[in-house]
């Protein structure tokens, strides 16, 4: 039976990652999102499940510990904020390279630098485009409420699985704080090696016996291997454009003005839409589920046929190139956002919708 | 119904947990709830605010400009959130260190001596308790069952036996509520 309960996002992730069967969690603690080891340390998950929780002596070590659990077939994960991800970003190119399933969960403050710790969008270049070197992608889901902060653990393993792939959940620091209501998940059991096995294939570093050599790395000195290798990564990652993009809308049906946001932005714009609408503005909201692969057929559908579209983020504008890449010059698109940990409210970006629309 | 109601002042008097504490009734109540805290070095250097929201439909943003409540225990907040209160909404405060009182004409304006209250009841720790019940004199959202019920939720078990002390305190801060203005 589901379970009710008033919780904090970070603390949600962390107890949805115990109930999700998770063998390990590896992290060092960084606000806003030390929550989730806090948590994890005051379950014992090692009593209830048996779910190894570490923390590393830095962030580097995490994401290598990450990659070691990964390569022996484990449900491992690791969690962190801004600058910490920028550390742990190596360690995710050789986990996507060496196409290993695990969960990275960054719970962005604001930056560049050690910035502060306030909430922020302005990873979505360093989450979607790369980060890392060479050519690799994640799965990028951005979680809006605190519920989704739960629900997206369970779904990421199981599309890092079904990929095996880095998947990583993209929250900012003011869905890891905040309270609401949250329906837990019921438990599922931990896999044994040989359940991994029979459900993923054999691929891991179980130990060997009656079969082939299993090999983890992401280094080949043949080019010529390298490419096909590289060749295999973008077929994959074609298949998960054809399948796994994922988006909401919110009363786009008879909308003459889009805003497209995701996370807390999105949120905000839901108040923006109840406001503008008493005013008689008809706005609609796209909110993009998987930032990567990016939901550009649904925003494409629209192109053309609204007054106008605005990326609403909590950056200097980023996720407004895709916007417009989607909507390819049929219609004007503006970025509105806020920078440094900074919020906008729901007041200034009505304004900025309607000073855009006196534009138009 | 929706009520939007930020609760401000510094740390230590108790204004996350009272948020909680509204919070965890209003779900009792089977209501949407949002509980959305400062926890930036605001809170580091001594003031503290929390924005809960309490609503019958799906909450939106849980990130405000304007609220119905606002529930303000020092001098740095009412200068932050007078201002914010929707016009024929509810500002109350505790007159405790408050230098410029609130001079609005357009909201509904209440007094609670929290602070004073505590001290005379040789308790400090339930300020906050005695704050909401002021609160739920003038806007009985929830009723007294489910606060019972959001007290033993909210705190951990080993500490129920302070719950009536807290609904002791509750029902003074309903006494003991004034008005400043009533547009009423």
């Amino acid at each position: 039976m589901e379970e009710l309960k008033l919780m904090k996002g970070n603390e949600a992730l962390a107890e949805a990652a115990i109930r999700a069967g998770a063998d390990a969690y590896f992290g060092y603690p960084i606000t806003p999102q030390s929550e989730v080891i806090e948590y994890l340390m005051v379950q014992r998950p090692e009593k209830r499940t048996g779910m190894v929780v570490l923390q590393a002596e830095s962030e580097v070590a995490a994401i290598n510990m990450v990659y070691g659990a990964a390569g022996a077939g484990k449900k491992v994960m690791t969690s962190s904020s801004s600058p910490g991800i920028s550390l742990k970003l190596e360690g995710i190119s050789y986990i996507a390279g060496a196409e290993l399933p695990c969960l990275i969960v960054n719970v962005m403050r604001g930056g560049p630098g050690l910035g502060t710790i306030q909430p922020s969008q302005a990873d979505y270049f360093q989450a979607v485009k790369g980060g890392g070197h060479g050519d690799y992608r994640l799965i990028v889901l951005a979680p809006s409420t605190v519920q989704e902060m739960a629900d997206f653990v369970d779904r990421g393993f199981e599309l890092a699985f079904k990929y095996r792939t880095p998947v990583m959940i993209l929250a900012d620091g003011a869905i890891g704080q905040m309270m609401e209501k949250v329906y837990l998940p019921d438990p599922k059991p931990r896999l044994t090696d040989e359940e991994v096995i029979e459900k993923h294939g054999s691929w891991a570093t179980t130990g060997r016996s009656g079969r082939k050599q299993n090999i983890i790395t992401s280094l080949n000195l043949k080019s010529e291997v390298q490419e096909h290798h590289n060749q295999d990564l973008q077929a994959k990652y074609k298949e998960i454009e054809a399948h796994e993009t994922d988006h909401e809308e919110i009363q786009c049906e008879d909308a003459e003005y889009l805003m497209v946001a995701f996370g807390t932005s999105a949120r905000i714009c839901q108040k923006v839409i109840q406001l503008g609408r008493e005013k008689g503005l008809k706005l609609g909201l796209i909110r993009p589920i998987t930032l990567w692969p990016y939901p550009t057929k649904a925003i494409e559908k629209y192109a053309g046929k609204v007054k106008g579209f605005m990326s609403v983020e909590m950056n200097a504008g980023q996720m407004v190139e895709d916007v417009r890449l989607a909507v390819n010059g049929k219609s004007p698109v503006v970025h509105f956002g806020r920078m440094g940990g900074m919020i906008a409210t729901p007041g200034e970006v009505l304004n900025a919708v309607e000073n855009h629309l006196k534009t138009l | 119904m929706t009520e939007e109601i930020i609760i401000a002042g510094f740390g230590g008097q108790g204004v996350l947990s009272m948020g909680k504490i509204l919070a965890y009734s209003g779900i009792m109540q089977g209501q949407e709830v949002s509980w959305m805290p400062s926890y930036g070095p605001e809170m580091r250097g001594g003031t503290a605010n929390v924005a809960v929201i309490l609503s019958d439909d799906r909450i939106n943003s849980p990130i405000l400009h304007e609220f119905d409540t606002a529930i303000i225990l020092n001098q740095q907040s009412m200068d932050k959130f007078e201002s914010t209160v929707k016009p024929g909404g509810l500002l109350l405060y505790d007159p405790n260190g408050i230098i410029h009182p609130p001079t609005r004409k357009d909201i509904n304006i209440a007094i609670i001596e929290g602070a004073k209250e505590a001290s005379e009841m040789n308790n400090r720790k339930v300020f906050n308790m005695i704050v909401m019940g002021a609160y739920l004199k003038l806007h009985p959202i929830v009723k007294m069952e489910n606060i019972h019920k959001g007290l033993e939720k909210s705190l951990p078990s080993r500490h129920h036996n302070m719950i009536p002390m807290n609904e002791d305190a509750i029902q003074v801060g309903m006494n003991k509520v004034k008005w400043q203005l009533n547009l009423n």
